[in-house]
């Protein structure tokens, strides 16, 4: 046995740089190279600004549900811009590949396969997992998640993947049958080397993680309400946040397991789905769907949730159609259990299968369509502000009707037939994902932004990211329906008909619009931290809220309420403000109960990255010692018994009395200053300045 | 609608970027697929267009300061809900059954009409195998077919998933190892198209294309005579076959004049579907399309 399994020197892309010098594997090495450099910096600038005590004390060991949440964004957008990166050198590569391009077929497979991976489940799903988790509590007036270590190991399970495909790009390569993984291509007959064990030890811990984080969402949201928060007073965002949490529970199960079976059928030379002894990789489709639709929903829920808060908040009115929505919503998180068969209509069942699947795909549009109607209605007969969440909406709006007409079209087999496995599809999943689930996203994150920090993004560079975002759609997937609808397969390395080009090139070029996006998306953070002082909204309500998270100082203490709020309506927030009664002075304080700072879920990344990286490597030894690491860790944490900080009344009292003193010296302003330095978080009506 | 459809078709039929894509079809399949995406667009739009106009003008209309009417409590209007879910309902019921009538009649395992004639299609890395039983003719990569004479494809695969797919002439379908699935199509005319495999399967993904010649009654019957003096496809030869390499690449190295072989083992289909049944496991130096195949290790 090798002390170092199949690991060796030449399983570098430097190494293969140096034995083949060419624009492929100079691309490789380069990559490689940026996630080595980027790591040395994190760690250079870490020392530098002296950074460990507070990243390890605030942030790795904490067990806030905002710092939790924080951490999963974070980690979205470092992927987001590997993924966008990774995007655009496909587009690059494939606006040359008229008989060739620049790129091996090995490395461009490579490209899409980790593409289409990171961008499911280590950006939106973290994205989507990271809002929940700073959100919901706040709306519902609880003081944490149910269980706040296990969010820990959530993030901690989600974090072991991503490092692990990370350290693929260095070490060894990924696997190249696409995000969807298909044995028996993806089994050992065919991918012998190590790729496809990267894609299964990446996609496991991270579909523990979801499934975790489900427990954790729903459990929060049945068991922590504030008292009179009842089901139908809770925001939309904290109903959308429920289904989703309901289906990660049952769909997040199907991919671990799916996934788990193709390791044992690559390691254990089990025949689940092999060509020999009665594997069969129809099996491999169905379970890996039964996660992978209803996933789609999992995400873009929650972006419905923030469509539903930035309609009504930014319109000055309540929202429209409150029961619609409610309804909807939990009529999609039902029905996307039953439409999974419609990723492949093209598989050999008998029509009556297909039309089955294919009415339940259509049936979808109802509810959908109704919500962005309920939408619309909640504008009309506002007074609506053109802020950066609402620019968002305004090209969600235009651009997902879009994908709803393609996602209608795919739903009849007969046209599916032509279209499936081209880029026609390419375009419809990137039209519902950009426009729904990352706008969603991007827009919540500006929304909530002010309220874990204190201080509001910068609306001008806030506007031109969202610009160039619905821009740079636009120009990279609509010419892709084109290609499609000519007959273009996705996937492809390479083509022999010019008569793609000219919308290649008009891809290619979006692309370029989009990473212009993604760059203007960071500056407006980098932007809005160096302006934080004239940004600051201290007083916690910067948008004129309606719900309860708004009621609460920027950045909102670790312990969220000074006094858990007793809830009597909807909207309950802004029914106060009308009623003249928001602030209302607490007469007695109690001591808080709150979670300790543990090293739980660190150790968990830890150990899960360590399991991995051996089993991809076939090191047994470090196998066997990271997850037996594992298993002591949670065995031992099951007999710590001090797991909880008690914050005084004194201290609740004296934070909590100083806010409001500093409220009642405030006079607030209207919605016209509401994007000024006058903005401190205080909402002032419009008829009370005149 | 009527006037939609036919502006839409002349639009298509316009650019000959489309020349290969199902939108320029040479038979009724792909016809109907496309008369059926036309419709099923003009009905979507009813639930589209409302949105587009829509938002544009409440967005400018409402904009905070313009000082137009205010009705922050507006939450609830019945006849507004009735619309709101009652249209896409309605607009869905039709789909529905369009949906359902259109499977049906499109259903790839349907004969378009009495006594088709027969292919065999055996996927493999990276190329298709055609195979014409009754005909005693082997092509690998071109797939001849006459034209206004039904034809029922039988598919397979030799290796890893792929699916068929020749976009003027119909859809495409799944071909896997030890199990068959059937295509029927047709071309209405004398024609060209191209063909290929959808499902990634490998580095040589992007050369698994072929030509498909639809020729009249003459042409068809040269085409199958000539397969006459052509080297025979039997177990050696067509274990060459499963190595990986294009069409091309399987024709250079069996040293043949064009795509045709003369098929002298009638029954290879069967044989290709039912090696992945007898209860032997498969090594991989046996396994066609595997990187570490080796035809002569077998018996």
């Amino acid at each position: 046995m090798k002390l170092l399994g199949n690991l060796n020197w030449d399983v570098t892309p430097f190494s293969d740089a140096i034995n083949d010098p060419s624009t492929n594997t100079f691309v490789a090495a380069g990559a490689a190279s940026l996630v080595i450099i980027g790591a040395v910096s994190v760690l250079i600038l870490l020392t530098w600004f002296r950074l460990w005590r507070p990243l390890w004390r605030d942030w790795l060991t904490s067990a806030d549900h905002k710092r939790i949440g924080v951490m999963y964004i974070v980690l979205a957008l470092v992927m987001l811009a590997r993924g966008v990166a990774e995007g655009a050198v496909m587009r690059g590569h494939q606006a040359m590949a008229l008989n060739g391009g620049p790129l091996s077929a090995d490395h461009f497979s490579e490209l899409f396969s980790t593409h289409g991976t990171i961008m499911i489940l280590f950006v939106a799903m973290p994205l989507v997992t990271g809002l929940i988790n700073i959100v919901v509590p706040l709306q519902i007036g609880a003081r944490d998640m149910a269980f706040p270590v296990m969010n820990q190991v959530s993030l901690g399970l989600t974090a072991a993947g991503a490092a692990l495909i990370m350290v693929s790009l260095v070490i060894g390569r990924f696997e190249t049958g696409g995000w969807t993984a298909y044995p028996p291509y993806t089994g050992k007959v065919f991918s012998p080397g190590e790729g496809p064990d990267y894609w299964i030890w990446s996609v496991v811990p991270a579909g523990l993680g979801s499934m975790l984080s489900g427990i954790n969402f729903a459990v929060t949201i049945y068991k922590c309400r504030a008292p009179g928060m009842t089901y139908m007073r809770m925001p939309l965002f904290t109903w959308t946040a429920l289904c989703t949490a309901i289906m990660m529970i049952y769909a997040m199960p199907p991919v671990t397991v799916s996934s788990l079976m193709l390791a044992l059928d690559r390691y254990a030379g089990f025949h689940f789905f092999s060509n020999d002894l009665g594997g069969n990789m129809m099996n491999y489709a169905n379970i890996f769907w039964m996660f992978g639709h209803p996933e789609v929903y999992i995400l873009v829920l929650p972006a419905y949730g923030v469509w539903s808060e930035v309609a009504a908040t930014f319109s000055a009115k309540q929202l429209y159609g409150y029961v619609s929505l409610v309804t909807a919503t939990m009529s999609i998180a039902v029905i996307s259990f039953t439409v999974w068969l419609h990723h492949f209509f093209t598989m050999g069942q008998s029509a009556s299968v297909n039309i089955a699947f294919g009415i339940a795909t259509m049936i979808i549009a109802v509810p959908t369509g109704v919500k962005v109607y309920d939408w619309m209605a909640t504008l009309w007969r506002g007074r609506i502000r053109m802020t950066v969440p609402v620019i968002y909406l305004t090209g969600f709006f235009i651009l997902f009707v879009i994908g709803g007409l393609t996602g209608v079209i795919l739903a009849n087999p007969t046209i599916d037939y032509q279209v499936h496995n081209t880029l026609f599809l390419v375009a419809h999943f990137h039209n519902v994902l950009i426009p729904g689930v990352l706008f969603g996203m991007l827009a919540g994150i500006h929304y909530w932004f002010p309220k874990v920090f204190g201080f509001r993004l910068d609306e001008t560079w806030g506007a031109r990211a969202a610009g160039l975002w619905v821009v740079g759609f636009c120009l990279t997937f609509l010419p892709l329906y084109v290609l499609g609808l000519m007959g273009m397969p996705r996937r492809s390395p390479s083509f022999t008909d010019p008569a793609y080009l000219p919308m290649e090139y008009l891809a290619a070029f979006g692309a370029v619009v989009i990473l212009g996006a993604l760059a203007a998306t960071f500056t407006t953070y980098i932007v809005s931290i160096r302006h934080r002082k004239w940004l600051a909204v201290p007083l916690g309500d910067p948008w004129d809220g309606r719900t309860l998270e708004w009621a609460t100082p920027a950045p909102v203490p670790e312990w969220n309420f000074a006094v858990i709020p007793e809830v009597s309506s909807r909207d309950a927030f802004a029914l106060e403000k009308e009623g003249g009664t928001p602030y209302a002075p607490v007469s007695r304080y109690a001591d808080i109960t709150l979670p300790r700072r543990t090293t739980m879920g660190l150790t968990v990344c830890v150990a899960t990255t360590g399991t991995g990286f051996a089993l991809v490597w076939h090191i047994w030894w470090l196998v066997i010692l990271c997850f037996t690491g594992l298993l002591l860790t949670m065995i031992a944490r099951a007999f710590a018994t001090n797991t909880e900080q008690i914050i005084p009344a004194a201290e609740v009292a004296r934070q909590h009395r100083r806010w409001l003193d500093a409220i009642a010296q405030n006079t607030g302003i209207t919605r016209d200053a509401e994007c000024t330095s006058a903005n401190r978080g205080l909402a002032a009506p419009d008829e009370v300045i005149r | 609608m009527r006037r939609l459809s036919v502006l839409t078709i002349l639009l298509i039929a316009a650019s000959p970027a489309f020349s290969q894509g199902f939108l320029t079809p040479l038979g009724p399949v792909a016809e109907d697929q496309r008369a059926h995406l036309i419709r099923v667009t003009a009905v979507t739009m009813i639930a589209i267009v409302p949105v587009l106009i829509g938002v544009p003008l409440i967005l400018w209309r409402y904009r905070r300061g313009r000082g137009a009417a205010y009705r922050p409590g507006f939450e609830f209007s019945l006849p507004l809900e009735i619309t709101m879910w009652g249209v896409p309902t309605a607009i869905i019921i039709v789909l529905g059954g369009w949906l359902w009538q259109s499977t049906h009649k499109l259903d790839p395992y349907r004969p378009l009409g009495p006594d088709p004639l027969q292919v065999q299609v055996i996927g493999l890395n990276w190329k298709w195998l055609f195979l014409y039983p009754d005909q005693n003719v082997a092509s690998i990569g071109t797939l001849v077919i006459p034209e206004g004479q039904p034809v029922q494809l039988k598919l397979t695969t030799d290796t890893v998933m792929q699916s068929f797919m020749v976009p003027a002439l119909a859809g495409q379908i799944y071909a896997m190892p030890g199990m068959v699935t059937d295509l029927n199509l047709m071309a209405n005319a004398e024609g060209e198209a191209t063909g290929r495999n959808t499902q990634f399967n490998g580095v040589g993904f992007a050369d698994q294309s072929i030509a498909v010649r639809a020729v009249d009654d003459a042409g068809w019957q040269a085409w199958v005579e000539g397969a006459g003096n052509a080297p025979a496809l039997d177990s050696a030869s067509y274990a060459q076959l499963g190595r990986r390499g294009s069409a091309s690449d399987a024709a250079s190295a069996l040293d043949l004049p064009d795509s045709r072989m003369r098929l002298s083992e009638p029954d290879l289909f069967h044989q290709v579907v039912s090696s992945y049944h007898d209860g032997q496991p498969i090594a991989p130096d046996q396994q066609p399309g595997a990187p570490g195949y080796q035809p002569e290790a077998m018996k």
